[in-house]
């Protein structure tokens, strides 16, 4: 499928209770004879989708729907998406999160999945590895290096550093005085 | 009476644990496996990593562009080339350079034969995993012809660092094309000698054949790639589905079996190695004339935004992941190594099988640990 038929399906799975109300809004306007006031355009669906600055196309899904997105993505046969080829921790600065790239092998299409949180505290995302069983792995790496918990996990523990290894590496603002060499 | 009581007993079928490793032969580095077994049965396969992990995602968060090609080939030694290569073309494309074709047919030759190389030493150690010594000896002596023909034309035998972003560090030594030549028509007589000397032995079949299966289905889902995936029957090869550099340019099959136990996988192997040689000997003779590089900032600054590439390494698909926010270093840089999804469907093949079988399932997943610890 094209990216602009992929964007149109996905983005039907999660409608925007907001847009149908913008539109009952400019019709009433109209209504009454005046000129319907022009208002940016309200996403149709929750999701977020966009394709400046990366080759692939990119959504973006709040952490409550992501389990949800990703079941739809796997299972619907005209996305099928069954390949996770990569998943990686990001931290954002303010936000941290998790960039999930698919690929169909059936159809050869790709698409990239985002999803974040500003709670660097306690930062937890429903897990996808009884979606895709290599995201067991790949998840406790990002839980290792990034502290992101993943909810529904069988085995979440440290996978490169020892338990107790304190603070989480790969984020911006870990500091190390010995390990870590700053220029 | 006594005495056949405590007999019995002491047959009792209980679980237990054993380590393998870290410094285990058959682990081939320093991977830790944690085994749970009944008799000798396995009933759980939990590797523990890190032990020479040296966080190189956050030293590439510090780094140059130029710098980090360095420390790729430190990932997994045995396709250094390719790891380079992978970095090179992610800054490429995200430069919108364009590369001079005699570039792009002297990196494809150089990654096949290092394919060839990684495939040699692989073959070499599968069978001393199986218990067939001599095998070490002759995949080591044909890897050290390719090894010869790398030190001449870039001064490495291991961690090449050929491949700048922009090009090649040098262009080939005058020698090259002839040795490549010499060594194509050698390494020819000598994949039939592997395959009579290992492959058709029988104890060698009885070892492989049905043990570590892996279904397409698990394939796809534990997201392994390379040789691994395809001897599941899943065609995962990136070199088909995105060929870069000068792959679009050659016809070669690709190698699939659709067994899925270790004998598959084998066998994908000892055909990728006659592939890589139709590749190299279609090339050999037609490296383009022109520039071996083109000029580059001395610091380069990639545009905003995210790029990926992938790339075909001798055990499978490695991703690059940059985001990038318009500076000199990478906001945040992802490898995303074959050998790390590999591992996490090897639980899956182990259970139900014995030790002995491990051995051999693990010697044909061909793990490299620093691509997996990084």
């Amino acid at each position: 499928m094209t990216n602009e038929a992929l964007q149109i399906l996905i983005g039907s799975w999660f409608p925007n209770p907001e847009a149908d109300k913008v539109v009952d809004q400019v019709e009433v306007l109209a209504d009454d004879g005046e000129d319907p006031v022009p208002q940016d355009p309200v996403n149709p669906s929750l999701l977020e989708f966009a394709e400046e600055g990366s080759q692939f196309l990119n959504v973006e899904v709040s952490p409550d729907h992501l389990h949800e997105l990703m079941s739809k993505l796997k299972a619907n046969t005209e996305t099928s998406f069954d390949y996770l080829f990569c998943l990686s921790g990001v931290d954002w600065g303010t936000e941290l999160g998790i960039v999930y790239h698919l690929e169909s092998t059936a159809h050869r299409h790709n698409i990239v999945v985002k999803v974040k949180t500003e709670d660097r505290e306690n930062p937890t995302f429903d897990s996808v590895w009884d979606i895709w069983r290599t995201a067991e792995f790949h998840e406790r790496e990002v839980f290792d290096f990034f502290g992101i918990k993943f909810n529904n996990h069988p085995n979440l523990k440290r996978l490169f550093l020892t338990p107790e290894w304190d603070g989480f590496p790969l984020r911006k603002d870990y500091e190390d005085a010995i390990n870590m060499v700053v220029k | 009476m006594q005495e056949t009581t405590t007999l019995n007993n002491s047959f009792k079928s209980e679980e237990y644990f054993i380590n393998m490793g870290p410094q285990h032969p058959a682990t081939h580095g320093v991977l830790r496996l944690l085994l749970t077994i009944d008799g000798e049965i396995i009933k759980k396969v939990e590797p523990d990593l890190g032990y020479i992990h040296r966080s190189i995602e956050k030293m590439c968060e510090r780094d140059s562009y130029q710098q980090i090609v360095h420390l790729t080939d430190r990932m997994d030694y045995l396709s250094s080339h390719i790891n380079n290569e992978a970095v090179c073309l992610t800054v490429e494309n995200a430069l919108q350079l364009e590369i001079p074709d005699r570039v792009k047919v002297v990196r494809t030759i150089i990654g096949e034969l290092t394919r060839i190389a990684s495939h040699c030493l692989w073959w070499g150690v599968m069978g001393m995993d199986v218990g067939a010594l001599t095998t070490f000896f002759y995949g080591f002596r044909d890897r050290e012809m390719i090894n010869d023909i790398f030190e001449e034309t870039c001064g490495a035998r291991l961690t090449m660092n050929y491949n700048v972003p922009g090009g090649l560090m040098w262009d080939i030594h005058p020698n090259f094309i002839n040795r490549v030549k010499n060594f194509v028509a050698h390494f020819k007589t000598k994949i039939p000698e592997y395959d009579r000397l290992l492959t058709e032995n029988i104890i060698f079949q009885k070892r492989t054949k049905g043990v570590g299966v892996l279904s397409k289905e698990d394939a796809i889902s534990f997201g392994v790639s390379g040789p691994v995936g395809r001897g599941s029957g899943y065609s995962c090869d990136v070199r088909k589905y995105h060929p870069y550099s000068a792959l679009d340019k050659v016809t070669f099959n690709e190698a699939l079996e659709t067994d899925g136990d270790t004998f598959a996988r084998y066998n994908v192997r000892i055909k990728e190695l006659w592939e890589s040689l139709s590749i190299v000997e279609q090339l050999i003779d037609n490296i383009p004339d022109g520039e071996y590089r083109v000029k580059t900032n001395a610091v380069i600054k990639l545009p905003k935004g995210e790029f990926y590439q992938k790339v075909e390494t001798a055990r499978g698909e490695l991703g690059v992941y940059i985001i990038s926010t318009g500076t000199k270093n990478p906001y945040r840089l992802k490898f995303r190594s074959p050998g790390f999804s590999n591992l996490s469907a090897l639980n899956h093949m182990a259970v139900g099988g014995k030790i002995g079988d491990l051995v051999a399932t693990m010697a044909t997943l061909d793990l490299v640990i620093p691509d997996i610890d990084r």
